[in-house]
C-alpha cells in the first residue's frame, strides 16, 4: 500500500494502529504530520518526507562536508546541519599521526569538499565523522549542488532508479550526501550541466507524482538538441 | 493611516463598523510563505493595513553559549517595529511594549514547536512590523508560525491568531487600530486548531463572564479563518497551489 498526500504541520494523516516514523506524531489515535512534505503510508508505518529543514545527522549516513577550520588535532566540517562535523586528524593521517610533525592543511584546506560517513552522533556530542571507508575522502573535482535534505530519497529513487537514470543519460558521476549536498562531476560540460539541471529539477518538483517521466523527458530532449 | 476620522461611529445601527466590516468579519488577510533568500524560513503577512515580515533562522549554534540547553533547543523571538511603521516616527530601540510582545509570541509558539530533537541549538525568529494598524501581535504570531513551518522546524500544529473585542457593547471579531483605541475590550488569541488548544490569550478591558466566553468563541472562529490561509500559503509555496 502506498498512499501519498501533501501535508503541512498539524494535518491528520491517518488514524488507527500505525507505527509513527519520521516527522509524524501520535495524538490520541490520530497520526499528525510535523513538517511540510509528502506523507507515506505503507504496511503499518507512517512517515513524512519533509521539503524543508536542516539535516539531522544519523550514524552511517554518507554526507558531503565542507572544511570550515581546523585545530591541531581535527578538522571541523560544515555538514549542512545545526551541528559541525568533527573529523579527527588520525583518520586521515593514520595511526602514526603526530600533532607536531604533520600539518593538517597539507591534506585538507578550508573550503575543501570531503565525502565522509557519520561515525558517531548522539544528543550530547557533535557528530564524529570518518573518511576511513571505501569511496570516502576528499572530493577533487565536481560541482556542489545544494538541495533540500528531505528530497534526497526522491533523488535516489526506488532502489536507485532515479539516480541511475541521470548518471546513465549524462555519463556524470553523482555523489549524494544524505545532508542534501550533491557533487556532480562529468568530463563533458554538457553532461555536467544536464545532470546538474536534473538534480535541481528533482528538488523543485519533489512533490510531483510523475517525476521520473518528467526527468526522463528533460534528459532526452536535451540530448537531441 | 491617519485618513480615518477619530470621531467616527465605531458601530452604526446597521451593525456596520467604522471600516465598513460586519461584526464577525475579519479584515482582508494575505499570507505568503518564503520570500527571503538568506533566512532558513520566512513569511510575509498583510492583515488589513498591517504589513509584517518574519525571518526564521535555525536550528543553529547558540550564542552566547551559556544560553544553550543540553536537553532541548531554545526558541528566541524578536518583535520589532520599524521607525516608519506608525504615524509618528518610532524610536528604533526595543520599547517596553516590544519586549512584552516578543515574550508573549515566544510563549505562544513554544507549545507548537518540537525542539527536543535539537539539543544545544537555538531557533531565532525575527519579526519586523513594516506597517502597524492594530492587532500586530496576532498577525505577527500567525506569520511567525508560517515562517517556522517554512524553515522546516518540526511543529505539532500551526498557531493561528486573531483578536476579538468589544465595541459599543457588542463583541466583534478582529479589532483594528481605531476600535482598539476607542473600544471597550481587546482580546488577542493564539490557537492551534488541529489540537484545539489556546496558546495565547490576553485581555485588555472589562468583560462580563458571558461576554468573555463569547469573545473567546468569536476569536477562535477568527483563528480558524487565519489557519486556512496559513495552510494555503504553505501549499502554494510547496505544492504549487493544490493541497
Amino acid at each position: 500500500m502506498d498512499q501519498r498526500k501533501n501535508v503541512i504541520p498539524g494535518d491528520v494523516i491517518t488514524a488507527g494502529p500505525f507505527r509513527p516514523e519520521q516527522n509524524v506524531m501520535l495524538d490520541g489515535k490520530n497520526i499528525i504530520s510535523t513538517a511540510v512534505g509528502i506523507s507515506e503510508v505503507y504496511d503499518d508505518t507512517v512517515r513524512v518526507i519533509p521539503f524543508a529543514g536542516k539535516y539531522t545527522p544519523k550514524i552511517d549516513d554518507l554526507v558531503v562536508g565542507k572544511v570550515l577550520s581546523h585545530s591541531s588535532l581535527s578538522w571541523e566540517l560544515d555538514i549542512n546541519s545545526c551541528y559541525v562535523g568533527f573529523l579527527p586528524a588520525q583518520d586521515v593521517f593514520g595511526r602514526d599521526f603526530s600533532a607536531h610533525a604533520d600539518e593538517l592543511t597539507s591534506k585538507l584546506k578550508q573550503g575543501d569538499l570531503v565525502a565522509v560517513r557519520i561515525a558517531n552522533f548522539d544528543r550530547t556530542r557533535d557528530p564524529l565523522v570518518t573518511v576511513g571507508d571505501r569511496d570516502l575522502g576528499k572530493i577533487d573535482s565536481g560541482v556542489l549542488v545544494k538541495i533540500s535534505p528531505g528530497t534526497i530519497p526522491r533523488l535516489i529513487g526506488k532502489k536507485g532508479s532515479m539516480i541511475q537514470m541521470i548518471e546513465n543519460a549524462t555519463d556524470a558521476a553523482v555523489t549524494i550526501g544524505q545532508n542534501g549536498w550533491v557533487v556532480v562531476s562529468c568530463e563533458s560540460p554538457e553532461g555536467l550541466l544536464k545532470a546538474k539541471k536534473a538534480v535541481i529539477m528533482v528538488d523543485q518538483k519533489a512533490h510531483v507524482a510523475s517525476l521520473t517521466e518528467q526527468v526522463k523527458k528533460m534528459l532526452e530532449s536535451r540530448s537531441e538538441s | 493611516m491617519g485618513g480615518r476620522d477619530a470621531t467616527m461611529v465605531l458601530l452604526d445601527e446597521n451593525g456596520i463598523r467604522c471600516d465598513g466590516r460586519k461584526i464577525d468579519e475579519p479584515r482582508k488577510i494575505m499570507i505568503k510563505a518564503g520570500g527571503l533568500k538568506n533566512a532558513d524560513g520566512s513569511a510575509y503577512i498583510e492583515f488589513g493595513d498591517n504589513k509584517i515580515l518574519v525571518g526564521v533562522f535555525g536550528p543553529r549554534d547558540v550564542h552566547p553559549k551559556h544560553m544553550s540547553d543540553t536537553d532541548t533547543g531554545i526558541l528566541r523571538v524578536r518583535y520589532h517595529m520599524v521607525p516608519f511603521s506608525v504615524g509618528e516616527r518610532k524610536r528604533p530601540a526595543p520599547s517596553r511594549r516590544e519586549i512584552e510582545i516578543s515574550k508573549v509570541i515566544k510563549e505562544a509558539l513554544e507549545p507548537a514547536v518540537l525542539l527536543k530533537k535539537f539539543p544545544r541549538t537555538a531557533v531565532d525568529v525575527f519579526i519586523e512590523v513594516l506597517q502597524a494598524d492594530g492587532g500586530t501581535r496576532c498577525a505577527a504570531l500567525a506569520a511567525a508560525s508560517v515562517a517556522l513551518a517554512d524553515a522546516g522546524i518540526p511543529m505539532r500544529d500551526m498557531v493561528a491568531a486573531c483578536a476579538a473585542g468589544k465595541v459599543a457593547d457588542t463583541i466583534i471579531l478582529d479589532v483594528n487600530n481605531e476600535e482598539d483605541q476607542a473600544g471597550q475590550a481587546d482580546m488577542p488569541i493564539g490557537y492551534m486548531p488541529g489540537l484545539e488548544k489556546i496558546t495565547l490569550l490576553q485581555l485588555d478591558g472589562v468583560l462580563t463572564p458571558e461576554e468573555y466566553k463569547k469573545c473567546v468563541r468569536v476569536g477562535i472562529d477568527g483563528c480558524k479563518i487565519v489557519y486556512e490561509l496559513q495552510k494555503k500559503a504553505l501549499a502554494e509555496k510547496y505544492f504549487g497551489g493544490g493541497s
